[in-house]
């Protein structure tokens, strides 16, 4: 037993070590995450924030955590008591799942010098697990919502679990083809391909798979320009509705989890990783270019991150068969136009920058778009309602 | 239902603004959505206000806690006419009227004075019209507006208390603009009286 324990604790304790980081961040993470979120809302509504515990308002996040933990259990009567406990768990579970493949710093490139950053390395078919797990993520709202045995809640759940069957499909035509340009699934490898100039990241040559990427990574995280599962005006609160206390906070850690898995995944696929000009070169460098890979990464991570925070207070919800709209008609059109083209490209031998002008398709693809909304707005009106402009006089009150 | 209640109204419907290409591509739209709130973002404007460290501005006809005014001689201005009482519509004012103690010179000049005067201020609406109808500005409503208490008897305030609030805001320097204070009434006399100095011990806390 202590030979074996002692043949594998090489490769153990950077496993451990980084599940750990994980498990330690991730609620740490999450907690201040609804901090600087509450910060940012109060900023672009001209508030102050919370600003009352500790400097700044710093504390805060803490001693909500304190609340949260510390409040009343509430089971109502009327639920399903095991799928009830059973679904905050799943869905923070499956959150955390995919963070298990993904690269939080620097990998090195041999797996085994220094730490390693990353739970599970060199795993072939990386990306694909993410997005299969992440699809799962739906699994522990329509328990939950399930589980409520309300119907509000029901309606939530249904509403998501058909978000997110839609938003899956663009969010994986529109990786194809970076992996085909880099060759491999491998997150590690995706990131290897940007290394050098700023022209090597993703976004200089497939800005539409970007747009593409983001906008149902955005659906996947039930934020709020697609957050219809939970959205307060019509569902009271959604899948969530019957939960409180610490249960409630699964739920709320999951999404911020979700939150963090895309900036993750978008600064890595599309902005380089942990490259930036002057940093390329193999990862195995010394503690201080670790470091500095890391900070470079986290900032870029930490970009996303505020751009996913503004995008809240920025955009309206969509309603529901617009959001419907935007993923069949709209992105899934797109990701095969951007596949097509990049299928062209590599087969052919093109330089890769060409890719670039598939940027010209969202505009087509907004001019037939904009023909079609007009005649769709005007036809239910026509039907029943009278004409715009028209005076309707004689009206008892 | 009458013809006379039958309205004819005019009903014009609305048009919703039709949408061209570039609403239809979402990301100009989003970029201006994202402008304005970085704007605000930054613009470094707050509107909060920071209530128990920074004091509101309170206007100075704003009509809060009552309080029953002194006159120059330190007894309360009040001449126990009932005015107030017989206005408010809320009625929190009740005032036990006395005759004034006329062997005593620091009262000859009065004929009443209100043996008890009080205010239930959790009945009272702040309507002001108990000031509109004193006819000696004997009570008024000062711009205190932080009021608590921890029972309803507490708030239930009496002669006493309604002359200490008279004594706390009245070097406050925010006297409510409404009345003239230090000019009393024609139905009040203080000539003489003004003169005559402080009450004698044991009298300033009836006023």
């Amino acid at each position: 037993m202590y030979d074996f324990l002692q043949q594998i604790w090489p490769t153990l304790w950077p496993t451990l070590a980084a599940i750990g980081v994980i498990l330690a961040f991730v609620p740490v993470l999450g907690l201040y995450m609804t901090f600087i979120e509450r910060k940012l809302a109060a900023y672009v509504q001209d508030r102050l924030g919370p600003n009352r515990v500790g400097p700044f308002g710093l504390f805060q996040a803490i001693a909500d955590a304190i609340k949260l933990f510390l409040k009343e259990q509430v089971i109502p009567d009327h639920v399903f008591k095991l799928l009830y406990f059973i679904a905050p768990t799943l869905s923070l579970m499956t959150a955390m799942f995919a963070l298990v493949v993904m690269p939080f710093g620097p990998v090195p490139t041999d797996y085994t010098s220094g730490f390693r950053y990353i739970v599970a390395p060199g795993i072939d078919i990386g990306i694909m697990m993410m997005i299969a797990i992440s699809s799962l993520s739906a699994y522990g709202i329509i328990l939950g919502g399930w589980a409520s045995n309300n119907k509000y809640s029901l309606y939530g759940a249904i509403r998501s679990c058909a978000q997110f069957i839609s938003y899956e499909i663009p969010l994986g035509l529109s990786i194809i083809g970076i992996v085909v340009a880099a060759g491999s699934l491998n997150i590690e490898q995706i990131v290897a391909a940007q290394s050098g100039d700023f022209w090597n990241w993703n976004i200089f040559w497939q800005p539409l798979a970007l747009i593409v990427f983001f906008t149902s990574a955005l659906a996947e995280t039930n934020r709020l320009p697609f957050d219809l599962p939970e959205c307060e005006q019509e569902l009271v609160g959604g899948f969530h509705t019957e939960y409180g206390g610490i249960k409630f906070v699964l739920f709320f850690l999951a999404e911020y989890t979700h939150v963090v898995t895309v900036s993750f995944l978008t600064a890595l696929l599309f902005f380089g990783g942990w490259h930036f000009p002057g940093l390329s070169g193999p990862v195995d460098a010394g503690l201080g270019g670790m470091l500095l890979r890391t900070f470079v990464l986290v900032a870029k991570v930490s970009m996303v991150v505020a751009f996913i925070m503004l995008l809240r207070w920025a955009l309206p919800r969509f309603r529901f068969d617009q959001l419907m709209g935007l993923a069949w008609k709209g992105l899934i059109p797109l990701g095969l136009v951007n596949l097509v083209c990049v299928a062209v490209v590599f087969t052919f031998d093109l330089p890769k920058h060409l890719l670039s002008f598939t940027a010209v398709f969202l505009f087509v693809a907004s001019l037939i778009s904009a023909r079609n909304l007009q005649s769709t707005i005007n036809m239910p009106r026509s039907a029943g309602r009278p004409k715009a402009g028209s005076i309707l006089s004689e009206v008892t009150v | 239902m009458s013809t006379e209640t039958k309205k004819v109204k005019t009903v014009k419907w609305g048009e919703e603004p039709k949408l061209g290409w570039k609403e239809a591509m979402y990301l100009p739209a989003i970029a201006s959505g994202l402008m304005t709130a970085l704007k605000h973002a930054f613009s470094g404007k707050t509107t909060t206000r920071q209530y128990p460290d920074v004091e509101p501005v309170i206007p100075a006809n704003y009509r809060g806690v009552h309080r029953l005014n002194r006159d120059e001689a330190g007894r309360v201005k009040c001449v126990a006419c009932y005015m107030c009482q017989t206005a408010c519509p809320a009625n929190c004012i009740e005032i036990i009227a006395a005759p004034a103690p006329k062997d005593d010179p620091h009262w000859k000049d009065r004929d009443k004075f209100p043996e008890t005067f009080t205010i239930d201020e959790l009945r009272c609406i702040y309507c002001g019209m108990c000031e509109e109808a004193c006819p000696v500005d004997a009570i008024e409503l000062t711009s205190v507006y932080d009021l608590t208490g921890m029972s309803r008897q507490e708030m239930i305030f009496d002669k006493e208390k309604l002359l200490s609030v008279f004594d706390e805001t009245v070097n406050s320097g925010r006297d409510p603009i409404r009345t003239n204070r230090g000019a009393l009434g024609p139905a009040s006399e203080e000539a003489s009286t003004a003169k005559q100095g402080p009450p004698p011990p044991g009298r300033g806390r009836h006023g």
